[in-house]
């Protein structure tokens, strides 16, 4: 039997001998080698890449993809009470739906016009946060929280001219790793505990560009102080940045509200699924103050008129800030980061309404409260905070003889997830709106039995 | 059954026949890009309407919870809701989709004018993985027992950019190109305070073709930037190194090729020079979809590089993001990659955090994981024999869409004249421009008039006029003549009829902006608030 004549590649469709030859005659080129003589024999392969065999077949791909997900397990929402950054919501169908349309998923960096879609809908995704945040200004998102966080600062920074950065309360440690990999050049980091005092004390020793804090912290904790803090940072002449869980914000005060300067968060608990934590997109917000909107590193997208009555055009506000306009003379760096899930976020606010948000921030506050409760009931554990209000996240400390970790593992057999351990007595649970009363119930039945 | 007929039995040649012959398409398409004139969302805005419900707590759990005015600062509760639009379900679905009708997506045009940008076909098959579950609602905290699929990917794709790379360990942590580069530039940072060099090397030297984060990065770490002109034949000038380096160098960040698509043939003794000079060298490879499996970083002598995953990896770009960047280095750097890092012990994959030396954390968790997914399986479709299919094509079709694009009048490829090219291509439109005055944005916007578009280049515009293309692998030969058949249009359209140009679009969803207010402090309107604030002069609910 003849062996066949390789396919052509699907995905590459000049790869088929008649159209290289012709195109290579209408250059009147002899090969493609003929166009790789820049580069010296001596940097070049000597043989293949040493890559696994390729699964050139559709189906052939698709098989070897199921054997890998098929060692993932993907837990129904009520079984797992993992949180702790990434957060397991009802992500609306039409979220998904508009994100996933080819349209919006395989743009890039188009002119306002023959991508006006992406900047109408990043536009009013700056708008929509802003009507969440109480700011006239959001960016186009940035890569993620802890980016958003790390960037605020250095806008502190920049904006008062002073080189101390307070850092009050309980921050989860890999945001503060983050954050002091981004400002460590030119920055201190104080870590101080979230009290008026602490935070006093650093502030009356001078040279402090920013007081930050986080509404939740780190452990979920609403911290009663937040606007205690945001009045004594500007006291000294101080930015307050106020870090947020943003699906709190129907129910919780918007940090501007009590005088923070800029808000800043993650955007993943707004319509973006956990994917192993891979769906983040950060976001900073501020007044409208022209000093500060100076120091935004971001693309901030802008609403002007086009030359025909009742169009709504968008570009580029105030460019020359950036490192694509000045490279090192613009403010930090900007580059792709992370606009599709600006675009969720949007979408999502815009399903959701002032009504669906208030609501989700009830019924997460309410389901916290008593899971808390039901999970302090048990004999052998303890909250280690029991006055204190907590958004989704919050730690149970275990008083008997077995490790939180042995716990944890003594859960996954039963088929439930979390908490995760935060030390050998102590474990992180979360719940969010897609938790029933009997998914609480059924996680504290367990843990009567597991904690002895 | 019969019909009535006309003419003769066949019925050719009758008149009614003739009329039911459909002409031949003209040269370029007849194209109009949907305009729906769609309002603003919170212009949709109907109280009383909803878009989801949301599941009310438990009267039970409500009643346990308590009230929470009793256990919160009234400052810490929001007084007034939000200013978010009410609006329907449908309704919301509708203005979304308007939107992205009014979006030109690369699966939908040649979109081979984003140079730079390596916009290749994204395969539909890679998105289907990311959506299953099994990937989507994994949590990045479950037991590791239940994630094992994932993190074989993440190992998998490691290895694979290694191979790649030629370099010994990768990070798949950094978000993006930019957060790569960052990276890169921490690990320098942190390599050079191990060896108790932080104070004395606090020079960075890169160039101008580079992208402009790599200059950027470096300031924003605590650099001094040196940025390397390009000689008269397009290359960075050696020269301009020699007299850069020194006692100060901390590193060289270059792209090659460079956004002129010309590979600098000296790239060894580029990283030669730095290397004698004590600094460590970073290899920007944003450009390296005409690379791959002909020459590798590491055999340019390269300590780092990274790759957009993105670009060359065939991960969809998202409107500008998410993306998904790679960090590689070689071993003596590995102690200072992002943690954590993906390990196999031969039965079991694990995250390993424990390493001291890390520069910490780039980014929550473990990366973009989505699109890790996506370029994972994008190689193991290709293959070694299919990647270097991949950048032979790249480079047959770059050199095919040059060799069309400069038949057309009014444009030039500066530099290195008669050189081929690799990937990509910077074009000058500055002979038309004479000629003409039309300018190089002029043209690009008039391209979307043909279903198409544009990109002209970083700033500052180092080549005049400048155009800047790349057809990559993904595009037949039919797509690269369509493309130059609209640019040569174009152009000639700029000679003929040159208001036609300077006034596009004419058929996109809006036409040119007056756009003197996005610079004008008084006048910008970054939100809807900011608008009714400063531009429609409304006073705010509470009269402030």
């Amino acid at each position: 039997m003849d062996v066949p004549p390789r396919a052509t590649h699907p995905y590459i469709p000049n790869a088929s001998p008649p159209a290289r030859e012709a195109m290579l005659a209408e250059i009147g080129a002899g090969s493609v080698e003929d166009f790789l003589v820049s580069i010296p024999q001596h940097l070049r392969m000597d043989g293949p890449l040493a890559l696994p065999a390729p699964l050139r077949s559709e189906a052939e791909l698709s098989a070897h993809m199921e054997e890998l997900l098929a060692r993932n397990t993907a837990v129904r929402p009520g079984r797992s009470f993992l949180g702790h950054g990434c957060y397991r919501h009802h992500v609306p169908a039409v979220v998904d739906e508009v994100v996933n349309r080819s349209e919006f998923l395989t743009a890039y960096a188009g002119e306002p016009y023959e991508d006006h879609g992406r900047f109408q809908a990043l536009w009013e995704y700056q708008s929509l946060m802003a009507e969440l945040l109480d700011t006239e200004v959001v960016n186009v998102p940035t890569y993620d929280g802890f980016q958003a966080a790390a960037t605020a600062l250095r806008m502190a920074g920049r904006y008062t001219g002073r080189r101390r950065l307070v850092l009050a309360g309980d921050i989860p440690a890999d945001r503060l790793s983050r954050i002091h990999d981004y400002v460590q050049d030119a920055y201190e980091l104080v870590r101080v505990p979230a009290s008026p005092d602490a935070v006093r004390a650093e502030l009356a020793a001078g040279d402090v560009a920013a007081v930050y804090t986080a509404v939740p912290d780190a452990s979920g904790r609403i911290e009663p102080c937040a606007p205690e803090l945001v009045t004594l940072a500007h006291e000294c002449g101080a930015l307050a940045v106020v870090d947020v869980n943003p699906l709190s914000l129907g129910v919780l005060a918007p940090p501007a509200s009590y005088g923070a300067d800029l808000t800043c968060g993650d955007l993943q608990p707004l319509g973006l699924h956990p994917s192993f934590g891979g769906n983040h997109a950060g976001f900073i917000g501020s007044l409208d103050d022209e000093r500060l909107v100076a120091e935004y590193p971001s693309r901030l997208f802008g609403l002007v008129p086009t030359g025909v009555d009742g169009e709504y055009g968008f570009g580029d506000v105030a460019y020359e800030r950036t490192s694509f306009a000045r490279r090192e003379e613009g403010n930090e760096w900007v580059g792709t980061a992370a606009a599709l899930h600006g675009i969720a976020a949007g979408v999502y606010l815009a399903l959701m309404g002032p009504h669906g948000m208030r609501e989700i921030g009830q019924t997460i506050l309410a389901n916290t409260a008593y899971a808390q409760q039901r999970i302090a009931e048990v004999p052998g554990i303890a909250l280690p905070d029991p006055e204190a209000v907590h958004f989704a996240d919050f730690t149970v400390v275990y008083q008997g003889e077995r490790t939180a970790a042995q716990i944890a593992a003594s859960l996954l057999e039963r088929g439930i997830h979390g908490g995760t351990p935060v030390n050998e007595r102590a474990s992180r649970y979360c719940v969010t709106e897609v938790h029933t009363k009997a998914d609480i119930d059924d996680l504290a039945t367990a843990l009567e039995e597991l904690v002895k | 059954m019969t019909r009535a007929v006309n003419g003769d039995a066949t019925g050719v040649g009758t008149p009614d026949v003739a009329q039911a012959r459909v002409a031949a398409k003209p040269a370029t398409r007849r194209f109009h890009q949907a305009r729906w004139d769609e309002k603003l969302i919170f212009e949709l805005d109907a109280p009383g309407e909803r878009g989801v419900l949301v599941p009310a707590p438990d009267p039970d759990v409500a009643a346990a919870a308590g009230d929470l005015a009793e256990r919160l600062p009234s400052a810490l509760l929001r007084r007034t809701p939000p200013g978010l639009p009410e609006i329907g379900q449908q309704r919301v679905l509708r203005h979304y989709l308007r939107l992205s009708q009014e979006n030109l997506g690369a699966d939908l045009n040649v979109d081979v004018g984003q140079g730079t940008c390596t916009m290749k076909y994204s395969p539909k098959v890679n998105d289907t993985f990311v959506r299953d579950p099994r990937i989507a609602q994994l949590h990045p905290a479950q037991d590791g027992n239940t994630t094992q699929g994932v993190l074989e990917i993440i190992y998998r794709l490691e290895r694979l950019l290694a191979e790649i790379s030629g370099m010994d360990r990768v990070s798949l942590q950094p978000a993006a190109g930019s957060a790569a580069i960052w990276a890169n530039v921490s690990m320098i940072r942190a390599c050079l305070a191990a060896r108790g060099e932080s104070g004395t090397r606090d020079e960075v030297i890169t160039t101008s073709f580079s992208h402009p984060s790599n200059a950027a990065c470096a300031k924003t770490a605590g650099f001094r930037v040196i940025t390397l002109p390009p000689d008269a034949d397009g290359y960075p000038d050696i020269e301009a190194l020699r007299a850069a380096v020194g006692p100060r160098t901390a590193a060289l960040l270059i792209t090659n090729p460079e956004d002129t698509g010309i590979y600098n043939p000296r790239i060894d003794e580029f990283v030669r020079l730095v290397h004698d000079a004590g600094g460590l060298c970073s290899y920007d490879q944003a450009n390296a979809n005409g690379l791959l499996g002909i020459t590798r970083a590491r055999d340019a002598g390269f300590d780092l590089c990274h790759f957009n995953l993105h670009k060359t990896f065939s991960t969809p770009h998202m409107c500008g993001g998410p993306a998904a960047g790679a960090s590689a280095v070689t071993a003596e750097l590995a102690p200072y990659l992002p943690r954590p890092t993906v390990e196999f012990d031969g039965t079991r994959y694990r995250l390993d955090d424990d390493r001291p030396e890390s520069i910490g954390k780039t980014r929550p968790f473990y990366g973009v994981v989505p699109n890790l997914v996506r370029a994972y399986a994008w190689i193991m479709a290709l293959g070694a024999d299919g990647l270097r299919e991949v950048a032979e094509t790249a480079v047959l079709n770059n050199n095919y869409l040059v060799h069309k694009v400069l038949g057309i009048h009014g444009v030039s490829l500066p530099y290195a004249e008669g050189q081929p090219r690799l990937e990509q291509a910077r074009y000058s439109w500055r002979q038309l421009n004479e000629e003409t005055g039309v300018h190089t944005g002029d043209l690009g916007l008039r391209m979307a008039d043909f279903g198409t578009h544009y990109w002209t280049s970083h700033h500052p515009y180092v080549v005049p006029e400048p155009m800047t293309l790349e057809p990559t692998e993904s595009y037949s030969r039919a797509d690269l003549d369509e493309y130059a058949a609209i640019l040569a249009e174009v152009a000639r359209e700029a000679y003929d009829d040159p208001d036609t140009v300077r006034t596009s679009p004419h058929r996109a969803p809006v036409h040119r902006n007056r756009e003197g207010s996005l610079d004008d402090p008084h006048a910008w309107a970054v939100t809807w608030r900011g608008y009714r604030r400063k531009v429609l002069g409304e006073t705010s609910q509470d009269g402030t």
